[in-house]
């Protein structure tokens, strides 16, 4: 009768401990806080900045002067009168367009190879992704040397094979350099587009894919009738990325170039940085870099309206 | 599914030259497909492990075994998707293994997920065949026309596979498969993926086409029932080997091993230890108590010892131990129809029987049929 009496509130105790809601109970709770990183992060680090440029791009601020002075869109009338902006919109324009082009076609058929079965196949697949993992500003040392006025390995090689007997002077000529720039940004970002549009590839049944080798189709005819409406809505997400990260980007312009020769190489990054921070005027500078902004989210809308439609109809 | 247009059909592929080529010759005094020593090995698994094989013209052939088995290997490999480690395959009197592709084979395939093209319309993926060998709009506009009015399918052309029924999307993977009046269909699994409703209807529906269009047919499948019904003959497989070939009622009856007896049917052939080589066999619906056998039947009595009785509606299912045949610890099972309305009770003895002609005797160590009864 003695054990039963003793062992009583003992169990109501345990029960008692654990019915007490703790912390990791409370959802509602819980999910605020392991939300408030995320959101404070968002908040100090892109948010602040982005309404701050928005509102220095208004304004008259300089860098070393705590005045604020309102000048309203005068930044913005005096950029687009400037020959040297105009020049540089054009630039950011070609360097876009070109090196996402370039990179969607080399990343497609990178993907296409690297989807075969070969021996060394993990190698080569390594091997391809390492542009994307080296540190720009490594990289831009190399190709600065392989671009060299005196020692370029190009020319070399060109002259050696008896392919071209002339020199280029890669980064001394105005459109040699802003190829140079684009063939460095290829290089740079098609690893990273080829690992999106592969993963892309893998997410196409094999079946519909074996369907249409026992259909008949040629290669030609299963990559664009199969294989590439099929990967639309994935390969419009790399070229979104693409394109606002091209767009956006002043490492390879910057580290190769400078924006020369004759400040003609300048992209709106680049040109944004030498006005704004390189020469002290933090309106104009933000007014530059903010210029391509609405056509940016224009673009964004259309393509992930374009990639949701492909996945509807799919 | 409507058939009104397969006479039509007749009159399309009598369009094709019926020359006798000397390949055709060759076709016809072998098999219409054939498989020769055939083998797949992935590293060490051999999935397909020396199968011959001779499918007749003009014949449903279902592969039939677990999952693993082989079978999709093996139809893998006649399709062309996957290259044999050794062995031969003809089609029409022509070996193919070698260096002829999937598209020059004369085979057309339907898979077990339809696989059809998620972005074409269904008009677009029937013509997908025939765009591929070049032929005239004009052309593929008839064959598709007259593909999708065979599976009465012509209103919904326009759709895409995402806008229709799973019954719709497997008749546009037929469509598919007919359209370029093949030599030789390949089937994996297209019933699998339909609701136990819709799959009877289907499975009667495939007999009657196959049937009337008479185009040779290999049909892989793990489902017994399904191989019963639409086989012409079946193919039993297990481990990458073909344990039998028959006629559905041959493999039933007269299964070759204990696997094949226990594979097929439901529930599957009871099996008792006989003696120290020897299992004895026997169905299910075979094993009836005494009284409903006539008297002039030569039976073999036993007495069941019932420790379960089932009521599945359709019938009753008795479980029990054989009393003569104590060394087996597995109850036998005995199916009886619904007209039969013996009262059994559980736990209480009674004599149940067994004819003759349905006992069978395996190997007790190879499980191989024995022709000649106990040891």
């Amino acid at each position: 009768m003695a054990q039963p009496n003793e062992a009583q509130p003992l169990v109501q105790l345990a029960a008692a401990t654990f019915r007490r809601r703790t912390l990791a109970d409370r959802e509602g709770v819980l999910g605020r806080l392991l939300l408030a990183p995320a959101f404070l992060y968002v908040i100090l680090v892109v948010g602040v900045p982005f309404v701050l440029a928005i509102l220095l791009s208004f304004s008259a601020a300089r860098s070393g002067s705590l005045s604020f002075s309102w000048v309203g869109l005068s930044h913005f009338s005096t950029i687009i009168a400037d020959p040297q902006f105009q020049l540089t919109l054009r630039n950011t324009l070609v360097f876009t367009i070109a090196s996402q082009v370039l990179v969607m076609i080399l990343a497609t058929a990178a993907a296409n190879v690297l989807d075969a079965a070969f021996f060394g196949k993990r190698a080569v697949r390594m091997l391809i992704l390492l542009p994307w993992a080296v540190p720009v500003s490594l990289a831009a040392m190399s190709w600065a040397w392989i671009f060299d006025s005196t020692f370029s390995v190009i020319n070399w090689t060109l002259r050696a094979s008896g392919l071209f007997q002339g020199w280029l002077y890669w980064l001394g000529d105005t459109e040699l350099a802003m190829i140079a720039i684009i063939i460095v940004h290829v290089w740079r970002t098609f690893p990273f587009a080829t690992v999106v549009v592969l993963a892309g590839m893998a997410a196409i049944p094999l079946e519909i894919r074996e369907a249409a080798v026992i259909d008949g189709a040629s290669f030609w005819r299963r990559l664009f009738q199969v294989n590439l409406p099929l990967l639309l809505p994935v390969v419009t997400v790399a070229v979104l990325f693409g394109v606002v990260f091209t767009s956006t980007d002043l490492s390879v312009v910057y580290l190769l170039t400078r924006g020369g020769p004759y400040n003609s190489t300048h992209v709106l990054a680049s040109l944004a940085f030498q006005r704004g921070i390189l020469g002290g005027d933090l309106g104009q500078g933000a007014a530059i870099a903010l210029f391509l902004l609405p056509a940016l989210v224009v673009v964004a809308i259309v393509m992930l309206r374009l990639a949701r439609r492909a996945e509807v109809g799919a | 599914m409507p058939f009104d247009s397969l006479r039509s059909l007749r009159a399309f592929d009598s369009e094709r030259p019926k020359a006798m080529s000397e390949s055709a010759k060759r076709a016809s005094r072998m098999g219409y497909v054939e498989a020769k020593d055939l083998h797949k090995h992935f590293g060490e698994v051999h999935a397909v492990d020396g199968v011959d094989l001779s499918v007749n013209q003009g014949e449903l052939l279902v592969l039939l075994g677990p999952s693993g088995c082989g079978k999709t290997t093996l139809m893998r490999m006649i399709a062309g998707l996957e290259e044999p480690t050794l062995g031969e395959i003809w089609i029409a009197g022509e070996r193919v293994d070698q260096d002829v592709p999937p598209r020059a084979r004369g085979i057309a395939m339907v898979f077990q997920g339809y696989a059809l093209y998620p972005h074409k319309t269904a008009f677009r993926n029937i013509s997908f065949p025939l765009e591929a060998i070049g032929k005239s709009p004009t052309a593929i506009r008839e064959a598709v026309d007259w593909a999708a009015t065979m599976f009465g399918i012509r209103p919904l052309l326009a759709r895409r596979p995402r806008q229709l029924s799973g019954g719709e999307r497997q008749r546009v993977a037929l469509a598919r498969a007919v359209v370029r009046s093949p030599r030789v269909f390949l089937f994996d699994e297209p019933l699998s993926n339909l609701d136990a409703q819709l799959r009877a209807i289907a499975r009667f529906e495939l007999k009657q086409f196959q049937r009337e269009i008479g185009t040779t047919t290999i049909y892989v499948t793990h489902d017994q029932v399904e191989a019963m019904g639409l086989g012409d003959r079946i193919v039993v497989m297990n481990k990458g080997k073909v344990r039998q070939i028959g006629t559905p009622q041959e493999v039933y009856d007269n299964p070759a091993d204990t696997f094949v007896a226990t594979f097929l049917g439901s529930p599957p052939m009871n099996l008792v230890e006989h003696d120290e080589n020897t299992l004895f066999g026997f169905r299910p619906e075979l094993f009836l108590p005494r009284p409903t056998f006539p008297p002039h039947e030569d039976i073999r009595v036993y007495h069941l010892r019932v420790r379960q009785v089932e009521h599945l509606g359709a019938g009753r299912l008795v479980y029990g131990y054989l009393e003569e045949e104590s060394r087996s610890d597995q109850p036998v099972i005995a199916g009886l129809p619904v007209t039969i309305r013996t009262p059994i009770a559980e736990d209480q003895v009674y004599e149940f029987a067994v004819p003759r002609r349905a006992m069978r005797y395996f190997d007790r160590r190879t499980g191989l049929k024995r022709q000649d009864g106990p040891a």
